[in-house]
């Protein structure tokens, strides 16, 4: 390897199907769902009663006094952060904090914080409002405070591209030590807005699942009978870090993150393009970035969530830019959608399916879309060497990520 | 009419909720920031808590001059 190779050392998760990442990947392989009702008071009236909610409330990980001065999001994104530090063998390993910056974005981000705070001040005034509110909602609340629990002074990057921050967040945190700025990058994902207004504003654009009377088989990526996402909250971290500083440390190595690509459709700012043109063109740079090609990608874990256009674009984009013969998977069929924590979990998958040779299963894909002409493993989950995987992500706005991990 | 000790009480109980102070480390001797670890932003939460529960009004530029649980204790005492 190259002095500029990147690997993943640490994974961290707190998830639908599980409070860490051997829970949630078990939960993934036997194909089991997070979705469940929603049963808050606030549900009854919405269109939409069913999501996927965290299995470890993080009130059970962090004592409460803490946790009234973090917004969910960040409550969530300092569990997974600790994870994976904890995992990559990093707590007394004496690393440079200069040499080590943070990435990490959430969708939404604060929203149920600026919700909560509003109701305060409606009903009880400004002076009640909380004076934790503005580090509570900030975007970069999450980035920043697991930076100032690591210690992290390399910089610390909030990335909000919708539902494809994770991912790109990753990407950010790669191009940060291939361009020499930071040996180790702890990056990923975090989003938690089970509210009713994102809801709602989700419901009004016919984006969501109204399966509300079976939560379990609401998420059905390429199913004919899909009709929309189903909402999850949750957070997943990766430690990237220099492949000869990991060499140097003798880390274990669960991966490389060999290429990145990073498009905009320029098209619309919300409809993916119907031929998945800007995924195409982020797919086709990943490989390129890796030295790869199509060819050696033998499984992709898709960022298909369940709804009608953009299952099927994706179909065509992967068809088109990696060929008719990966083994394709929807992890959303689980988790549902995590929004902006959706591609770094969903890379954590990625990365545990390269490692233990097999390919999770895409639940409910009972009677697949016409249009599906690809190999999916569909239900169960398929064994199978993978020398080399792809995660896509796309995002409103017209984000599309793709990265490339392979196996060391 | 609430005596000092009624008032330590109750201040006690928001320290405990606000900023996870026991109740059994509050004193009126005790410095909020020095002895209990009370930030500049739990103390807002402090006060806004304590006008609440003792129908008192306190001024930001009072806040200041409330170094201990006592400071706080003979404020509310005078003016509720």
């Amino acid at each position: 390897m190259s002095s500029t190779d990147v690997v993943v050392t640490g994974l961290g998760a707190t998830t639908p199907l599980g409070g860490d990442v051997a829970s949630t990947w078990d939960a993934l392989l036997a194909g089991r769902s997070g979705v469940g009702p929603l049963t808050q008071e606030w549900a009854a009236q919405l269109p939409v009663r069913i999501g996927a909610h965290l299995a470890v409330d993080p009130s059970e990980v962090i004592e409460r006094v803490k946790m009234r001065r973090l917004d969910r999001s960040e409550a969530i994104a300092l569990i997974a952060a600790h994870q994976a530090w904890a995992d990559a063998g990093l707590a007394d390993s004496g690393l440079d904090p200069e040499r080590l910056a943070v990435s990490l974005g959430s969708g939404i981000g604060g929203a149920t914080t600026l919700l909560n705070q509003d109701d305060i001040l409606e009903a009880s005034g400004p002076r009640r409002v909380s004076p934790h509110t503005v580090p509570m909602l900030m975007p970069n609340g999450p980035a920043a405070w697991v930076g100032l629990e690591l210690g992290a002074r390399a910089g610390v990057h909030s990335m909000a591209s919708a539902c494809a921050t994770g991912a790109e967040a990753l990407s950010l945190g790669y191009d940060l030590i291939r361009a020499g700025r930071a040996d180790v990058v702890l990056a990923g994902g975090t989003e938690a807005v089970i509210h009713p207004l994102p809801i709602a504003g989700f419901a009004s654009m016919r984006a969501m699942s109204v399966r509300n009377d079976e939560p379990e088989r609401a998420s059905r990526p390429w199913d004919k009978a899909r009709d929309g996402f189903v909402l999850g909250e949750g957070c997943a971290t990766l430690v990237l870090e220099r492949a000869d500083h990991a060499a140097a440390r003798g880390a274990r190595v669960y991966a490389r993150l060999a290429g990145a690509g990073i498009t905009s459709d320029g098209y619309d700012i919300v409809q993916p393009h119907p031929q998945g043109l800007g995924g195409i063109r982020a797919m086709t740079m990943a490989l390129r970035d890796a030295g790869l090609s199509g060819t050696d990608v033998v499984h992709v874990n898709a960022h298909a969530t369940s709804t009608p256009v953009g299952d099927i674009a994706e179909i065509h984009g992967i068809r088109k830019a990696i060929g008719d013969h990966p083994v394709l998977t929807s992890t959303k069929s689980m988790t549902g959608h995590l929004l902006g924590a959706a591609g770094a979990l969903e890379s954590i998958a990625t990365i545990l399916a390269i490692r233990d040779s097999i390919v999770p299963p895409t639940i409910n894909l009972d009677d697949p879309d016409d249009e599906l002409d690809l190999d999916v493993a569909a239900l169960k989950a398929r064994p199978m060497e993978i020398p080399a995987a792809l995660n896509n992500s796309f995002g409103f706005g017209g984000h599309n990520v793709a990265l490339l991990f392979t196996r060391v | 009419m609430a005596t000092r000790a009624d008032i330590t009480s109750g201040l006690a109980e928001i320290l405990e909720e606000v900023a996870g102070v026991s109740p059994d480390d509050v004193a009126e001797e005790k410095s909020f920031t020095d002895d209990l670890d009370v930030d500049s932003l739990s103390m807002v939460e402090v006060v806004v808590a304590a006008e609440e529960k003792f129908g008192v009004k306190i001024p930001d530029n009072e806040v200041q001059n409330l170094k201990t649980v006592g400071d706080a204790v003979s404020y509310i005492e005078a003016n509720h």
